[in-house]
C-alpha cells in the first residue's frame, strides 16, 4: 500500500464478495465509531438504510412539493385564463368552480411529483458529477458487477491509515486500498 | 445441530409441493457475475444479421413513408385523408387510441407489478417500458397533425399572446393535451431513472473510449453507494406510484372526449373504463409481439422465461375479460335504453352491411380467440402466444375503427350519412408510425440495456443477505 503522490487521501477501500459479508462489515464500522463510510453494492442491500441509520429519503417530500407546487398553479392558472383574464362562458356555467379545475391540475401533479422524484433523488445524492475519486480505481468497476465495497473516508475523525485498515480486514473486507483524492 | 437438522426437515415437509412454487426469477441460477455478462452481452456484441434484417425495412418505412405521409398531409391539408362529413374522426384517431392503448400494458407492468411485488417483472419491465415511451411518441403525432394546421398547435397550450387566446379548460380534449404530454414525460423520465444503474453498469463494463465516455454521461456519476441507492429505491417507489396512476387516468381522457359527445354509441359512462381495459388488453398483445422472438434473438431465455411469458398471457386474459363484459354491457344498455338510435348503431355494428366485418373481426378476437389463453398449453406454445398476440392488436384495431367510425357514419339524419374509407395517404401514415415504432425499438435493443440488470440481480436470492447464497450462514431455499 502506497501513499498517493500529493499526499491527499479520500478513504480506505475494502472489497466483501456477498450482501451478508458486507452487511456485517457495515455493522462492525458503525459499532467502531465511524461516520463518514459508506457501502458499494450492484443493488440496494436489503437492512442496509437500517444498519446506516438512513432514516427516511427525503425524496418523497421533494416530490410531494413540487407536485403540490404544480398542482395549485395549474388551478391558478385556469382562475386567471378562463375566469379573470378573458371570462368565458361556456354552458352559462359559473366562471370558476374547483371540479372544472381538478382533471388537468391532477394531470400536472403528476407531472411535478414525477419530475420532483427524479430531480431529488440527482439532487440529494449529487448528481450528475463528472467523476468521483472511487471511480479512478480499477477495482471499483467491479461493483456494477459482483463485488461489494465499503469505504471509509479519510475525513472521519477516527480515520488512521493502519488502524482501520487493520479494522478493515479484522472482519473479512480483502484487498484494502487507498482510495487518492485528486482535488 | 441435530435440532437444525430436523429443522430443515421440518422446514422441508411444509414447503409446498413442486407444481405450486413460484417459478424462478431467473432459470440456470448464474452467479451475479455471469448474469451481468449475460445481460450486457447484447448491447456489447456485433450487431448481428437480424437486426439488420429486422431495422432496414423498419428504418424504410420510418425515414421514408412517414415523413412524405406526414409533409403531404400538412402541406396540403387533412382533405389528403378520407376525413369527410359526417366522419370527421378517421384513422387519425383510431391510431391514436391504438398507440396509446400499445403504451399503457407497458406501464403497467413495470409499475403496477413494482408496487405488487411481483419479482418476475424485473425482467421484462425495462422493455415493456420502452414500448410505452415509443408508442406515446406515436400516438402524440396523431392529433397534433389531426388539428389541419399543425403550425397553430400552440393554441392548445396555454401561452400569451397578443390575442388573448386562452384554452378552454372545460373541454376533455384540452385535458387530452395536458394528459398526453405528461404522459410521455413522465414515462421517459421513469424509463430513464431505471437506466441509470444500469449505465453505470455498461460504463464500467466498457473497453472503448467512445463507449466509455457516452456510457458516463448517461449514468451521470452513478456510483451505486448505499445512499445513493436509498433515494433511488425511494424516488423509484413514487415514480411507480404516479406511473400508475397515469396509467387509469391517460386512456380515461381519451374515454372522455367521445362520451362527452352526444353521438349515439359513445355517449356512455362506461367509456372511460373501457378504453383503459382495452387500452392494457391491447398492449399485452403487442408485449406478446415484441418478447417472445426478442428473448430468442438476443439470447435471453433463461431470463425472459416462459413462466413469465405465460403470465404475461393470462394477465392478457384477464383484461380481455373484462373487455368482454363491457361488450356485453354495451350491447345490453344499447338494448335496454329503448334509445332507437343507440340500437341502431349497435346493431349495425354486428349487421350493418358497411362494416360488419370489422364488427365480426372485433368479436372474433377479443371475445373468442382471448378465451384460447384459457388453456395452458396455449399459454406454454410460443408460437400459439405470439399468433394471438398479433391477433389481439388486430382485433383492437378494429375495435376503435368500429367504435370512431362505426357510430360517427350514421348519425341522427339519414339525409346526413356517408361512408369513410381511408386513403393511401391515412395508411401510408400507419405504416410510416408503425415503421418508426419499431426502428425506434431496435435501436433501443441494439444500444440500451434491454433489461433492467441491476434490478435483476437484486431480486436473485445472491443478492438476499439473508440468504444462504447471498452470504448468510443459516436460511435457505425459500
Amino acid at each position: 500500500m502506497s501513499t498517493p503522490a500529493n499526499g491527499k487521501i479520500y478513504g480506505l477501500m475494502a472489497e466483501f464478495d456477498s450482501p451478508a459479508a458486507i452487511l456485517h462489515a457495515a455493522e462492525k464500522v458503525r459499532d467502531a465509531g465511524y461516520h463518514r463510510w459508506d457501502a458499494f453494492t450492484p443493488f440496494p442491500i436489503h437492512g442496509m438504510d437500517k444498519v446506516m441509520k438512513l432514516g427516511n429519503s427525503l425524496v418523497g417530500w421533494v416530490s410531494l412539493a413540487m407536485g403540490a407546487g404544480a398542482f395549485l398553479s395549474v388551478v391558478g392558472l385556469i382562475w386567471f385564463t378562463n375566469a379573470f383574464d378573458y371570462p368565458l362562458i361556456v354552458g352559462g356555467k359559473p366562471m370558476f368552480s374547483v371540479p372544472m379545475t381538478f382533471v388537468p391540475s391532477y394531470i400536472m401533479l403528476i407531472m411535478g411529483g414525477a419530475v420532483g422524484a427524479l430531480v431529488g433523488m440527482l439532487g440529494l445524492n449529487q448528481l450528475p458529477r463528472l467523476h468521483h475519486p472511487l471511480l479512478g480505481k480499477k477495482r471499483f468497476a467491479l461493483v456494477s458487477r459482483d463485488k461489494f465495497i465499503l469505504v471509509i473516508g479519510a475525513q472521519d475523525e477516527k480515520f488512521c491509515a493502519t488502524e482501520t485498515k487493520r479494522l478493515l480486514e479484522s472482519f473479512g473486507g480483502t484487498r484494502v486500498e487507498i482510495v487518492e483524492d485528486e482535488d | 445441530m441435530a435440532d437444525a437438522v430436523t429443522n430443515l426437515e421440518e422446514l422441508k415437509r411444509l414447503a409446498p409441493p413442486a407444481e405450486l412454487r413460484r417459478a424462478p426469477v431467473v432459470e440456470g441460477k448464474p452467479g451475479l457475475g455471469a448474469l451481468t455478462d449475460k445481460l450486457s452481452a447484447f448491447a456489447e456484441a456485433k450487431t448481428p444479421r437480424w437486426w439488420w434484417i429486422l431495422f432496414l425495412p423498419a428504418a424504410f418505412a420510418a425515414t421514408v413513408i412517414f415523413p412524405t405521409c406526414l409533409f403531404y398531409q400538412v402541406f396540403t391539408g387533412v382533405g389528403v385523408w378520407g376525413n369527410n362529413h359526417p366522419v370527421m374522426w378517421g384513422l387519425d384517431i383510431v391510431n391514436f387510441i391504438w398507440w396509446v392503448g400499445v403504451a399503457h400494458a407497458g406501464t403497467l407492468i413495470s409499475a403496477l407489478l413494482f408496487l405488487t411485488k411481483q419479482h418476475w417483472r424485473t425482467t421484462i419491465g425495462r422493455m415493456a417500458e420502452a414500448m410505452t415511451v415509443f408508442s406515446v411518441m406515436m400516438a402524440g403525432l396523431y392529433p397534433a397533425i389531426h388539428v389541419g394546421r399543425a403550425w397553430f398547435d400552440w393554441f392548445m397550450f396555454p401561452v400569451p399572446n397578443s390575442n388573448d387566446l386562452w384554452p378552454q379548460f372545460r373541454s376533455p380534449l384540452m385535458w387530452d393535451v395536458f394528459a398526453v404530454n405528461t404522459y410521455l414525460v413522465v414515462s421517459m423520465l421513469f424509463w430513464f431513472m431505471g437506466m441509470i444503474p444500469d449505465f453505470a453498469i455498461l460504463r464500467d463494463r466498457s473497453t472503448t473510449r467512445i463507449r466509455k465516455t457516452i456510457f458516463s454521461f448517461l449514468a451521470m456519476g452513478w456510483t451505486g453507494s448505499a445512499r445513493q441507492w436509498h433515494n433511488y429505491e425511494k424516488a423509484y417507489v413514487v415514480l411507480c406510484g404516479l406511473c400508475t396512476l397515469l396509467v387509469f387516468t391517460v386512456s380515461s381522457i381519451v374515454g372522455l372526449d367521445f362520451c362527452t359527445a352526444q353521438i349515439a354509441g359513445w355517449h356512455a359512462t362506461i367509456f372511460p373504463l373501457y378504453f383503459v381495459i382495452g387500452a392494457v388488453f391491447c398492449g399485452f398483445g403487442m408485449m406478446l409481439v415484441l418478447l417472445i422472438p426478442l428473448r430468442k434473438l438476443c439470447n435471453l431465455e433463461n431470463i425472459i422465461t416462459k413462466s413469465h411469458i405465460a403470465t404475461v398471457a393470462k394477465l392478457a386474459l384477464v383484461s380481455g375479460l373484462i373487455i368482454d363484459y363491457i361488450y356485453l354491457m354495451e350491447f345490453f344498455i344499447a338494448w335496454y335504453s329503448g334509445d332507437p338510435y343507440e340500437r341502431w348503431v349497435f346493431g349495425h355494428r354486428l349487421f350493418g352491411h358497411t362494416y360488419m366485418v370489422l364488427g365480426w373481426t372485433l368479436i372474433g378476437i377479443n371475445v373468442c380467440v382471448t378465451q384460447l389463453l384459457w388453456f395452458k398449453k396455449i399459454r406454454s406454445n410460443l408460437l400459439a402466444l405470439f399468433i394471438i398476440g398479433l391477433l389481439i392488436n388486430c382485433g383492437m384495431w378494429s375495435e376503435r375503427f368500429v367504435i370512431v367510425v362505426g357510430s360517427l357514419y350514421q348519425d341522427f339524419l339519414p339525409a346526413n350519412w356517408g361512408k369513410y374509407m381511408p386513403t393511401i395517404w391515412d395508411i401510408g401514415l400507419y405504416v410510416g408510425t408503425l415503421g418508426a415504432f419499431f426502428m425506434l425499438y431496435l435501436l433501443f435493443v441494439k444500444f440500451l440495456p434491454v433489461i433492467a440488470i441491476s434490478e435483476v440481480k437484486g431480486v436473485m436470492p445472491e443478492a438476499d443477505p439473508h440468504h444462504k447464497l447471498g452470504g448468510a450462514k443459516t436460511g435457505g431455499e425459500k
